[in-house]
Formats: structure tokens, C-alpha cells, sequence
């Protein structure tokens, strides 16, 4: 089966995408520092994927990544839990790693810093786990989504 | 004549909009503060992360995010499960 699109959109995919995968990841990591979080990253990641999808439909018979999509996803859902219930001996989400030394959990001098990576306690990693989890999610979406109407179009073109 | 109802209806909403627009409390100025000084003060001290959103969104209303991240899920399984007849075509 051809693709639908020209070769100008698949270089410019071909190009682009990873770029918009490492923006993606970017903001999700530095979520406890700068604007920005696991949803909203989440989102520049799926969106990635939606100009992948859209570029190279020809890989849709061969692959059928909606299982991968849908495991990780509930992995990312299931660690954000988990990490809520690790602070349970003093209440559900509490931010057990702040201002503890270990992991992310450097004190921060209040006010104007340069902005340490290594601070915010479980922030990051539940940013990176909801991050993960709305990347997936809305991959997952719009590879449904644009499956289920490309078999609706070759459907009324057949007949 | 449903067009004239239409347009008073129109006319009516639009007067009570702008009336309250006239009496709403001015931009950056609430009236309660207690909470916005707090996180202000405290977020950078006590979950040590530099961007104050972030620090509530996952930490103070933490409850907040897991409803969030939950609707995203029930979202995906509702997409799964209305495009679960298209596979069954394919194969």
C-alpha cells in the first residue's frame, strides 16, 4: 500500500520528529523548574507521533503498536499510584524525597536560584510517570482515530 | 417571529453579561489571599521545586492530577473500546 502523503511531508517528518520527541522529553523532566509538566509534554510528545502517523501510513498493516501504547501507558498510571502510596505513613501523596538528601531532594535556597535539577522531591519522577501516561494515551488516541478512518475512506472507496 | 424571540432573548443575555463584567473585583486583587501567600511563601522551602505550579499541581492537589490523569485513561479505554470493530474487519 502507497502513503497517502508527498515526499516533501515524509522528509519533513523524517527531519522534524525527533526534534519534537526531545522538546517533549524536555519539557517533561524539567517540569519542577520551568512552565511546563508531564501533561503538557505529554501532549508535544503524542503530537510527534500524530505528524508520524499521519506521514507514513503505509506502516499500518505491518506494525500494530496499540498494545505497546496501552501497556505503557497503565505503567505510567500505575507508578504515579505507586508513588503517591510510598508517603502513606503520613498521608496519600505525601512528597516522601523533599528536602530528604537522596534522590531529588537537595534543599533549595528560597527566592531567586539558578534552578537545580536535582530538587523537588517525587515532583519530577510523577511528572515523568504522567508524562509517560498522556504521552501514550494520546499516541494511542489518534493512532485509533486515524486507523479507524482511513479503513472508513479505502471502505467507500472500494464499494 | 422566532427570530424577533431570539433576538430579545440575545439582547437580555448580553445586558446581564455586560452587568456583571461592570461588577466584577479588579484583575490582581483578590479577596481572599491567605492561600496564594502561603504557597508564594512556603512552596520553594518546603517541596523545593522552583516553578510553584508544578509544586501544587503534584503535591498540595495531588488528588487533583490523579482524577486528571484517570479521565485521560477512561478517555483511552472508551477510544479502545468504540474502534475494538475495525480490527475485527482488518483481520
Amino acid at each position: 500500500m502507497k502513503s497517502d502523503m508527498s515526499t516533501v511531508v515524509r522528509t519533513i517528518t523524517d527531519f522534524i520528529f525527533g526534534f519534537i520527541i526531545v522538546f517533549g522529553i524536555y519539557i517533561i523532566i524539567h517540569g519542577h523548574l520551568t512552565p511546563g509538566g508531564g501533561f503538557q509534554g505529554g501532549a508535544v510528545v503524542a503530537s510527534g507521533f500524530a505528524l508520524f502517523f499521519v506521514a507514513f501510513t503505509h506502516d499500518f498493516n505491518r506494525k500494530k503498536p496499540q498494545k505497546l501504547y496501552g501497556m505503557f501507558e497503565s505503567i505510567g498510571l500505575i507508578i504515579f499510584i505507586l508513588l503517591a502510596f510510598f508517603g502513606i505513613y503520613k498521608t496519600f501523596f505525601y512528597n516522601f524525597l523533599a528536602n530528604s538528601g537522596s534522590l531529588f531532594g537537595m534543599t533549595i535556597r528560597p527566592g531567586i536560584n539558578p534552578g537545580y535539577f536535582n530538587t523537588g522531591g517525587v515532583v519530577p519522577l510523577m511528572n515523568m510517570a504522567v508524562g509517560f501516561e498522556v504521552a501514550c494515551g494520546l499516541s494511542l488516541i489518534v493512532y485509533l482515530l486515524y486507523r479507524g478512518e482511513k479503513k472508513d475512506r479505502e471502505d467507500s472507496e472500494s464499494e | 417571529m422566532k427570530t424577533a424571540y431570539a433576538l430579545i432573548f440575545m439582547t437580555i443575555v448580553v445586558i446581564f453579561m455586560f452587568y456583571a463584567i461592570t461588577t466584577l473585583h479588579p484583575m490582581g486583587s483578590p479577596l481572599h489571599s491567605e492561600m496564594d501567600d502561603y504557597f508564594i511563601k512556603n512552596a520553594q522551602i518546603e517541596v523545593g521545586t522552583n516553578n510553584v505550579v508544578t509544586s501544587i499541581v503534584f503535591d498540595y492537589r495531588g488528588f487533583d492530577t490523579l482524577g486528571e490523569a484517570t479521565v485521560l485513561f477512561i478517555a483511552v479505554i472508551s477510544v479502545v473500546s468504540l474502534f475494538r470493530g475495525v480490527k475485527k474487519d482488518e483481520e
